[in-house]
């Protein structure tokens, strides 16, 4: 195993790295910002000759994600990439790919849908993915988005799992800024990530099998039932997987990184790249001696409920952050699942819900450091709990009336 | 790999289902969609030409070949379109209500 010396990459040359090292049979790719560099650079390996994969040059998304499906039905390896728009575009056969089983690995730019129109990162488009049956990863850094691509591969093929994977990185964030990065050799990767033996492949199986049926309602509600047993199952095979991706390169790997959690008794939980800039204030909070700690699934589908409990168990408040807003509903997604996973562990304190950086808007360390000063107060009861509130543009008190009232 | 068998697998566990749903090939066979029709196109054997412009358009492939001649019309399958009583130009088909046509 030989680790490259370090160098600067942007997180969309990172998963496109990753996947010529997985060397997928088929890449149905259709170019949207931010994703764009991942197809670009992959089809510079195909034209180049680095990888044995068939590019297929599609009309839409939609078009792109049928073609995988296809692809992946067929028996084959399948990669592709997209974000905002395309992903929205993609939404119908998203199921398809999750209820037919088919191992698809995408990398989704995390990008604001319109309108208004906007390119910028915020996780509005990869949460209109939270439902259909795929297994979320968010990537931090360029670094942790390689290493997500790496991994989804042996997650996704896994026998036992055989379930599309979505690693996802923050659009412009952690696509296009340029980090340190190392990656591990292409023989490492290979061997890592192993030949793919399709379990049920239309063109690899010795009879004829028919795939994507019609299914009516006691087996279509059966099937839907193993959908959800297998997205939950699946944790701790991607668990096993991550960690032993951690041993061979050196890189911690956890479902949930849980910073300074053990006493942390104000806790913020947010995902994807926000969680540096939560740390680096929360960095300081400790120095003062304040009991903070910072909480960031790193897979969110299915998600990690026993980890996301054991994260926040001596916290006293609970402050979640949605990069994404769910409009008309009481809370953001991420909020939901978290209260919910509480709730249902009989840990019941105070809690507010943060919506914030939607269309790439800017989190401050003001606007961080005013999070952990609300924390307090709704752990000193000074502050109702219940809330949510537009960070920056609406003030946490009073927010929670809005839909108690 | 187990297959489900279409006479039983109501009764079966969700746990017994392929990975997927996969099925054996030619399924659709035994799933009989021709009680979906309300109307039903009726042969003329005396008419026909053995155009075979019916049995072209057919979207269910229920117009029966054999030997290059039309024999018959597989009325499990035929959902009632009337697309290829539209197109014969011969008066080789009719098409009639469900409840006025003869129990076969």
């Amino acid at each position: 195993m030989t680790t490259t010396k370090p160098f600067s990459a942007t997180g969309n040359q990172m998963v496109a790295e990753a996947m010529r090292q997985a060397d997928p049979d088929v890449m149905a790719a259709y170019p949207i910002t931010p994703q764009t560099t991942i197809v670009e650079n992959y089809a510079k390996y195909v034209a180049n000759g680095l990888v044995n994969t068939e590019f297929v040059t599609v009309e839409s998304e939609h078009s792109a994600m049928s073609a995988c499906v296809g692809a992946a039905a067929a028996g084959a390896r399948v990669a592709t990439a997209t974000a905002s728009q395309g992903l929205a575009l993609m939404w119908e056969e998203l199921f398809i790919a999750a209820g037919m089983r088919l191992p698809i690995v995408m990398a989704n730019a995390n990008r604001a849908l319109s309108a208004p129109i906007n390119i910028h990162g915020d996780h509005s488009d990869v949460m209109g993915a939270r439902d259909t049956g795929w297994i979320l990863m968010f990537a931090e850094t360029a670094q942790e988005a390689y290493d997500n691509t790496v991994i989804s591969f042996p997650i996704a093929e896994h026998p036992d799992v055989q379930l599309p994977v979505m690693t996802t990185l923050d659009g412009f964030i952690t696509s296009h800024a340029m980090e340190r990065c190392v990656m591990e050799d292409d023989e490492t990767v290979a061997k890592f990530v192993g030949e793919y033996t399709p379990v049920n492949g239309l063109l690899t199986s010795t009879e004829p099998i028919g795939a994507g049926m019609f299914a009516n309602g006691d087996s279509y509600m059966k099937s839907r039932l193993m959908l959800r047993r297998a997205i939950q199952e699946s944790l701790p095979i991607i668990e096993r997987v991550g960690k032993a991706w951690a041993a061979e390169c050196g890189r911690p790997f956890d479902l949930v990184d849980a910073w300074e959690c053990d006493d942390a008794e104000l806790v913020v939980v947010v995902l994807g790249s926000a969680a540096g800039n939560v740390r680096h204030i929360a960095r300081q909070l400790r120095a003062e001696g304040k009991k903070v700690g910072v909480v960031r699934p790193r897979v969110y589908r299915p998600f990690p409920v026993q980890q996301i409990v054991e994260a926040c168990k001596s916290a006293k408040a609970v402050a979640i952050m949605d990069r994404a807003d769910s409009i008309g509903g009481q809370y953001g997604p991420l909020a939901v699942d978290v209260m919910s996973a509480l709730y249902a562990a009989g840990k019941n304190v105070p809690m507010h819900n943060y919506i914030f950086g939607l269309g790439g808007n800017d989190l401050t360390n003001e606007l961080v450091s005013q999070v952990f000063g609300d924390l307090e107060k709704l752990a000193a009861g000074t502050l109702a709990t219940g809330g949510l509130s537009y960070l920056g543009m609406q003030e946490a008190e009073g927010a929670q009336n809005e839909w108690l009232a | 790999m187990k297959m489900p068998d279409l006479a039983t697998f109501e009764d079966w566990a969700p746990e017994d289902f392929p990975k997927g749903y996969i099925c054996q090939a030619g399924t659709s066979k035994e799933y009989i969609t021709g009680g979906w029709r309300s109307m039903r196109p009726v042969w003329d054997p005396e008419a026909c030409t053995n155009c075979m412009m019916c049995w072209i358009v057919c979207p269910d492939t229920s117009i029966l070949v054999a030997d290059e001649k039309m024999t018959g019309i597989d009325y499990d399958h035929c959902k009632g379109c009337g697309v290829c009583v539209h197109e014969c130009r011969f008066g080789a088909l009719e098409f009639i209500r469900e409840d006025e046509a003869e129990v076969a």
